[in-house]
């Protein structure tokens, strides 16, 4: 099997065993990315000398006998983290010279457990986007079609994951930033629980939302990366302070007795006939392995894509009004007063979509609509807890849909922010109500693939990655790889 | 809910975004669809609810010792700034 085609559990004993060191599968992910660069644009910056540097220092670690499961795995970090000395970028002009002058705790860890840089992916600006074309970089295109988007925010992640141009890569999912992506282009993604994986150093859009999280082809990759990312963090003050599960471990759960519940407002109006077809086959394979399957009903649950569009803009254009012109990101030219400076340096330093949204917050948020809108959609936002918490009383994982079509052509719903919205209308309640969730590819609709997602209560990633483990022990649509870099 | 740009131009504004003339209709039109859509949260009845801020409940925000914990990186940070003099940001003049 070539290198690419590995799962981590297979890098890491291949690298334990001395079939290859980590220089030499560096190299190899190295040339597979200059290869295919140009025409999927993944990375915003790629960081070869930085790798190659990791790598020997992986190597030594491991002949010094100092090496855990992941040292020397090279992986690609979207570019939302900050990257000591590594220009993060946000895939916004704003940021485009911004040179990080730390590491975000998960960077930091990461790198502690012995993997290996490979570079920063691009994303949809401020990972404000559902189909990566809100770059300041320009689009990422789909491995499968390059005519299609990989999903976004974070799409070159997904596009490097699913090309084999790195084994796994970081993601953040605000709305559904890591599972959209992984379902259109058919790997896995999973989103922790809101506070599980620090958020020090991770460029913020909203801040009750948003949380890291990982993509890889299966939920087995998942969990090795997810294990050391997670835990307390003194300097996130919205990090728990739980122990983690031994995600790993934890795979070998059965599905026997394990109730799944079927969200009845997923399968309804929206959803396209072939994606939900292949859905329902994966709900039919979960219960062919063991588990109780029942219907499910969270009635409040089609109003996630309102409330959310009332509570991320709002808190987006609050965590946004950093960027002033003043202290670091573009600074227009020759400002003639300080209110120039302000109002030139991010008219220009952000992109039309981030503008959408950062007005969209401020007009939600302003003198005599706050209570219309945003205190409205917070209160709305306690429903569609309420709604989970009650399907949680009686299910342990609930199941549906991750998108509602496949990858759809760059440029089709660019123009309309509602259409482009509804992308995430099944992924956005998981953020809404803070709970963990994982899209796995369950099938293809012609040459594109489809996802499944699995939601699950507060804390139970370690149920959640054993789930899509069992699933994907029975099925091979999380090996397959795009011909064009098979 | 529909935004004039009068509305449009406040709003840009209150967010200090420099908007063209080119693109101030563009965001009339978009920010008057996204607001009607949202309009539908308007039916649903929420009375007395509890507005939800945060998704997890029980927890809350940590306090720590004031205590220095961040060495002098001035330096470091300073070297993303767009303009800086005596280790001071410079913006144009505020006071006459």
């Amino acid at each position: 099997m070539t290198l690419h085609a590995k799962s981590i559990a297979e890098l890491s004993a291949g690298l334990r065993a001395g079939e290859y060191s980590s220089v030499e599968l560096t190299q190899h992910f190295l040339s597979r990315i200059a290869a295919a660069n140009a025409a999927l644009n993944a990375f915003v910056t790629v960081t070869a000398d930085r790798a190659l540097a990791d790598a020997k220092a992986a190597d030594r670690r491991r002949a010094a006998g100092d090496a855990g499961p992941l040292t020397g795995v090279p992986i690609a970090h979207k570019d939302i983290f900050c990257t000591d000395g590594i220009r993060t970028t946000c895939s916004s002009k704003m940021l485009a010279d911004f040179v990080a002058p730390y590491d975000a705790t998960i960077v930091e860890r990461l790198s502690a457990a012995g993997t290996v840089l490979l570079g920063k992916t691009n994303m949809d600006e401020f990972a404000m986007g559902s189909s990566n074309e809100t770059s300041f970089f320009g689009p990422v295109k789909n491995p499968w079609n390059p005519a299609k988007v990989p999903g976004g925010s974070s799409g070159g992640s997904a596009a490097a994951v699913a090309a084999r141009l790195a084994p796994a890569a970081t993601g953040t999912d605000t709305g559904g930033s890591i599972r959209q992506p992984a379902a259109l282009v058919g790997i896995s993604g999973i989103k922790p629980t809101y506070g599980r994986v620090s958020r020090y150093g991770m460029i913020a859009f909203a801040s009750s939302l948003d949380q890291a999280g990982v993509m890889a082809p299966s939920a087995e990759d998942c969990a090795y990366l997810l294990a050391p990312m997670s835990g307390f963090d003194t300097r996130d003050s919205t990090s728990v302070q739980r122990p983690v599960g031994d995600y790993v471990e934890e795979l070998g759960q059965s599905l026997k007795g394990m109730r799944i519940g079927v969200l009845r407002e997923f399968f309804a109006e929206g959803l396209e006939s072939g994606t939900g077809a292949r859905v329902q086959a994966a709900v039919d394979e979960f219960r062919r392995l063991g588990a109780e399957v029942v219907e499910v009903s969270c009635p409040n649950l089609p109003l996630s894509v309102p409330t959310y569009y009332v509570v991320a803009p709002a808190e987006c254009s609050s965590n946004l009004s950093r960027f002033d012109g003043v202290r670091f990101g573009h600074r227009c030219v020759d400002p003639k007063d300080l209110m120039d400076l302000y109002k030139r340096s991010r008219g220009e330093g952000f992109g039309a979509e981030v503008k959408r949204r950062i007005m969209t917050g401020t007009y939600v948020l302003s003198a005599g609509y706050y209570d219309a809108y945003y205190l409205k959609a917070q209160k709305v936002r306690s429903l569609i807890s309420a709604d989970f918490k009650n399907a949680f009383d009686k299910v342990d994982l609930l199941i549906g849909p991750t998108a509602p079509t496949p990858a759809f052509d760059i440029g089709a719903k660019f123009d309309d922010p509602i259409t482009m919205y509804l992308n995430d209308i099944y992924t956005i309640g998981a953020n809404l109500a803070g709970l963990p969730a994982i899209s796995i590819p369950c099938g293809f609709v012609g040459e594109l693939p489809v996802g499944v997602q699995l939601i699950g209560p507060h804390f139970s990633e370690g149920r959640l990655l054993a789930a899509a483990h069992a699933y994907q022990r029975e099925t091979d649509f999380h090996r397959r790889i795009p011909a064009a870099y098979a | 809910m529909s935004l004039t740009r009068k509305d449009v131009e406040g709003i840009a504004h209150l967010a200090r975004l420099g908007i063209t003339d080119t693109e101030l209709p563009v965001y009339v039109e978009s920010l008057s669809k996204i607001l009607s859509f949202v309009d539908q949260l308007n039916a649903v009845p929420v009375g007395t609810i509890t507005p939800m801020a945060h998704p997890l409940d029980g927890e809350v925000q940590r306090l720590r010792a004031d205590e220095i914990t961040e060495t002098d990186r001035h330096v470091k940070y300073q070297a993303n700034a767009p303009q800086v003099a005596s280790a001071l940001y410079v913006v144009p003049r505020v006071i006459e």
